[in-house]
């Protein structure tokens, strides 16, 4: 058996580092640049196939390999042998578990070519950081063991790789070594792989026989592979088509990162063109507002540009002042993008608390940031053998298909077709974590069809007529903390000074407006969305709104909160410690509680949180009902 | 349009990055330690701004101990690019004289890691740009470009925010704050090219010439100025040396070379054979895993 590893590599030419510095500078400065990413589990020698490209291209220096043989022998796993696989496996939490956890970014040279290489774990445990790997993707390389063929893994991963749109695909057939080379074990697999393949709309790939740990195939092709007359794996890295090459013949879209204002004579929208390329004189169109204009220059440090394409970070300035901020997209103006604020999309769910259908999150698209719903999945996948499942909700790891809504309007794409206009996050807005990936598939009919109706009448002449200045009294705390009494007696003395008001109590909401409401999170979360657009409704009359409701989660309270004007929602938390209110007891309902009668009860087996920064808080244990009503008025009409 | 160059793709990534941080973050502030990654962070941030100049301060948490040639170039840029320089001195480090002779690591501890925190808090900063790269080290492969801190400033590796495609998501809660690492995808051949590409000014010490040096524990100490307390004997030799890392002068070691202009300096970079690190003692400490414990105090 010939032995490949010491084969010379092709990466860095050595001798014209030394004999023509300023050559080997220009070559690297002409360099393109590839981000490919590497799906397997641990037994399919990943780690060792990058350690080996490392190695190879002499991303190693000597102190870190002398770490490394002293550490092979220590933990590693190939007996005496330099354990390549300890080159890239790196926080010390993973170390001692021997496995890879997170998403690790490494890089080499080749002669032509730059390479990022996100080298993910490969358990379905951590789809989540697959997930993230392939989104900068050019391409995917996926192990196989040859040994094993193709697994239940084999088709998560690939399946996960298409979901995010990575279209080069390099089926690896590894371990090649521990085959003795046969060429029908390679065809088996191949043969295995395009018929899954195939079923899920992979267009193409490219297969080579492998091993990691021997060299085969990796920069130079092998000797015990005579049959196999593809491109070497290096090969094949340096010459496949990248992406931003594929994104600058799409049309122009480049969505608006900061205005750069430095004096009046100047106003420019920076940003990294997404899509397409533009050039001084080109008509463009701004969305969501559609205005159009003509680019009058593209602004960079080292001096304009005649044109500028996917990829980059310029500043575009415009012929006329025409309204256009962060978050908008400049476009070709004869073919802008879609905007829509109803939407199918497939999620990634990746935090540890499962998704609540109907609890508002952030979605951030681009440069653009919304509040977002999500409604029940209509079906999660199961990313093993691609069925549809029904589903009430997602949890960490889960891939489904759900509809979304979001408050504002947003500029999208289709994923398939633009990567920047189709993907996006969801953030928890108590946590503030990252808790989704989504990609956008259609927007729905309905949200295109209806319009808002502009009426003549406001709710500025409604509050002028009444002469008051409208608000929503947003009353939260726990079941006995003393809303009801308290919002009682403030409509009351509101009502005596005049005040137009209406007060909303939960238990009376459920009775009609709610009353195909239960008691699940998604349903406590619908009461309050429903009585929040209510309270809005009431406001826009002029109305001043008293609600009272346990509204246990704050961005919940929130929701409500985005919908009103700024300066008009009060939150007033009535602070009642739970060992106060339980003692109270007014319906014997902590009672049946604790017995187990009552589920999902707050403050016993469901949580409360607590407002954090309330425009009004009332301590009960130190206010009696009188003093807090009289403190809640004083503040809302600004004599406190 | 021909494909852009990595180098191209890796300026555009950065310039990205140095926005959404500029736009999402109330207070942000520009880390710089005066060295070549330093050096390339503040080129790319005027080039995000361009015509404007970078609307934040640049930072440095000095020790006093820096080589005199990183002062003057530090307030030179600063001037260049039209921005406020802050200096920030650990006030308990200064008072109770803590310096690399004497002190060991608590010097860098107090200066540095300490003297960071401390200026953070000071100025209420919510986001700071770091030139960390992934390729410097393992445990910052799996680094975030944007990465969160506790309001006490700790990171904790196994509750990292996801990063996908190029959106980065900046929310965090009061007292919070993010280092951000525009650099991140950067390699070290990457860093000197797009500085001999683009003609950035950096330290001359960079650069080979006679300079004064003592050899201590087998490292090649430049003598800066008198402060240096030399050993009974001790003689300081011109030697024909230049730096690959700069940090406090009595720390840093000094390698010999002739390299006087930066291919040469590239060249002798890509023929070497050890890690651009480890001419700094600090990732020596407790095995593999220091710089991760390191990171998990506060250190950048």
């Amino acid at each position: 058996m010939a032995d490949t590893e010491t084969t010379e590599p092709k990466y860095v030419v050595d001798s014209l580092i030394s004999e023509d510095i300023d050559e080997y500078l220009k070559q690297h400065e002409h360099k393109t640049m590839l981000r490919f990413i590497t799906c397997g589990s641990v037994d399919d020698g990943k780690s060792t196939l990058i350690g080996r490209l490392l190695y190879d291209s002499k991303m190693i220096f000597e102190d870190q390999l002398d770490a490394l043989s002293a550490d092979s022998k220590k933990v590693g796993t190939q007996g005496q042998e330099i354990d390549f696989a300890l080159l890239v496996d790196g926080l010390a939490a993973e170390r001692e578990q021997g496995i890879t956890i997170d998403v690790a970014y490494r890089f080499f040279n080749t002669e032509k070519r730059k390479f990022i290489v996100a080298d993910c774990p490969g358990h379905e445990q951590y789809t989540r950081n697959m997930v993230t790997g392939a989104s900068t993707a050019d391409l995917a390389v996926i192990l196989i063991d040859a040994r094993k063929g193709v697994l239940v893994q084999t088709r998560r991963h690939s399946y996960i790789c298409h979901l995010l749109g990575v279209k080069n695909i390099v089926l690896a057939v590894n371990k090649m070594d521990l085959v003795d080379y046969q060429q029908d074990v390679f065809d088996k697999i191949v043969a295995d792989y395009t018929e899954f393949a195939n079923s899920i709309g992979i267009e193409s790939f490219t297969a080579m026989p492998i091993s990691g740990f021997k060299g085969d195939n990796i920069t130079k092709h092998s000797e015990n592979t005579p049959w196999y007359e593809g491109p070497t794996l290096v090969d094949h890295l340096e010459t496949v088509e990248v992406l931003s090459s594929v994104d600058a013949e799409k049309p122009f879209r480049m969505p608006v990162q900061w205005v750069n204002r430095p004096n009046l004579d100047f106003r420019g929208f920076s940003g990294l063109i997404a899509t397409g390329e533009v050039r001084p004189g080109d008509k463009v169109r701004v969305l969501p507002s559609g205005k159009t204009s003509t680019v009058s220059k593209i602004v960079t440090f080292d001096g304009e540009l005649e044109e500028a394409g996917a990829g980059q970070s310029v500043t575009i300035c415009f012929d006329d002042e025409i309204d256009c901020s962060r978050g908008s997209v400049i476009s070709v103006a004869d073919n802008p993008p879609q905007t829509a604020d109803q939407f199918e999309a497939t999620l990634v769910w990746m935090a540890d608390e499962a998704m609540v259908p109907g609890r508002a999150y952030w979605l951030k698209l681009g440069t653009q940031m919304v509040s977002a719903t999500v409604a029940e999945p209509k079906y999660e996948i199961n990313v093993n053998t691609m069925d549809e499942l029904a589903a009430k909700t997602l949890e960490l790891n889960a891939i489904g298909v759900a509809e979304i809504t979001t408050d504002k309007q947003v500029v999208f794409e289709p994923y398939v077709e633009n990567r920047a206009l189709g993907g996006f996050i969801l953030i928890d807005k108590m946590t503030n974590a990252t808790v989704a990936a989504g990609m956008l598939n259609f927007s729905l009919r309905r949200s295109q069809n209806v319009h808002w109706q502009a009426l003549d009448i406001g709710r500025k002449q409604h509050a002028a007529l009444k002469n008051q200045q409208p608000a929503v009294l947003w009353f939260t705390g726990l079941s006995g903390s003393g809303k009801s009494t308290i919002a009682n007696l403030v409509e009351k003395k509101l009502h005596r000074m005049n005040r137009h008001t209406f007060l909303l109590d939960g238990d009376n909401v459920r009775h009609g407006l709610n009353k195909d409401l239960g008691f699940t999170e998604a349903d406590r979360i619908e009461n309050i969305r429903r009585v929040g657009e209510v309270s809005k409704l009431m406001a826009d009359a002029g109305l001043i709104v008293i609600t009272a409701f346990i509204s246990p989660f704050q961005a919940d309270r929130e929701m409500v909160r985005s919908m009103l004007p700024e300066g008009e929602f009060f939150e007033v938390f009535i602070d009642t410690p739970l060992k106060v209110a339980e003692a109270r007891d007014v319906k014997g309902l902590y009672k049946k509680a604790r017995a187990g009668e009552l589920k999902n009860f707050t403050g016993i087996d469901s949580p409360y949180e607590a407002p954090r920064s309330p425009e009004i808080r009332i301590d009960t244990t130190k206010l009696s009902p009188e003093e807090a009503a009289n403190l809640i008025v004083d503040t809302l009409l600004g004599d406190a | 349009m021909k494909t852009l160059t990595h180098l191209e793709r890796l300026e555009a990534e950065s310039i990205h990055i140095i926005r959404e941080v500029v736009a999402e973050a109330e207070r942000p502030v520009m880390l710089y330690s005066v060295g070549k990654d330093s050096a390339v962070m503040l080129h790319l941030a005027r080039k995000a701004f361009y015509p404007s100049p970078p609307p934040f301060p640049l930072l440095h948490v000095d020790t006093t101990w820096k080589f005199q040639a990183m002062y003057e170039l530090r307030d030179k840029m600063a001037e260049m690019s039209g921005m406020d320089l802050l200096v920030y001195h650990n006030p308990e480090a200064q008072e109770k004289g803590i310096n690399p002779f004497d002190h060991g690591s608590l010097h860098t501890d107090m200066w540095k890691t300490e003297g960071l925190k401390q200026a953070l808090d000071k100025y209420g900063f919510d986001a700071a740009f770091g030139g960390a790269r992934r390729d410097e080290e393992k445990s910052r492969a799996k680094e975030r470009i944007f990465s969160f801190r506790t309001q006490s400033h700790g990171w904790d590796p196994k509750n990292q925010r996801p990063e996908l495609w190029n959106i980065y998501n900046a929310k965090k809660a009061k007292g919070e704050s993010i280092r951000v690492f525009p650099i991140s995808n950067w390699t070290e051949l990457d860093v000197w090219q797009y500085i001999h590409l683009n003609d950035i000014p950096i330290v001359p010490l960079y650069f080979a010439e006679e300079r004064p040096t003592v050899e201590r524990d087998g490292m090649l100490v430049m003598v800066d100025d008198d402060r240096f307390p030399l050993k009974e004997g001790e003689k300081p030799v011109m030697r024909s040396v230049r730096f690959r890392t700069l940090g406090c002068y009595p720390l840093t070691g000094a390698v010999e070379s002739t390299a006087k202009t930066l291919p040469e300096v590239i060249q002798e970079t890509l023929l070497t054979t050890t890690s651009e690190r480890q001419g700094r003692a600090i990732d020596k400490d407790s095995g593999g895993a220091g710089m991760e414990v390191k990171k998990q105090q506060g250190y950048f």
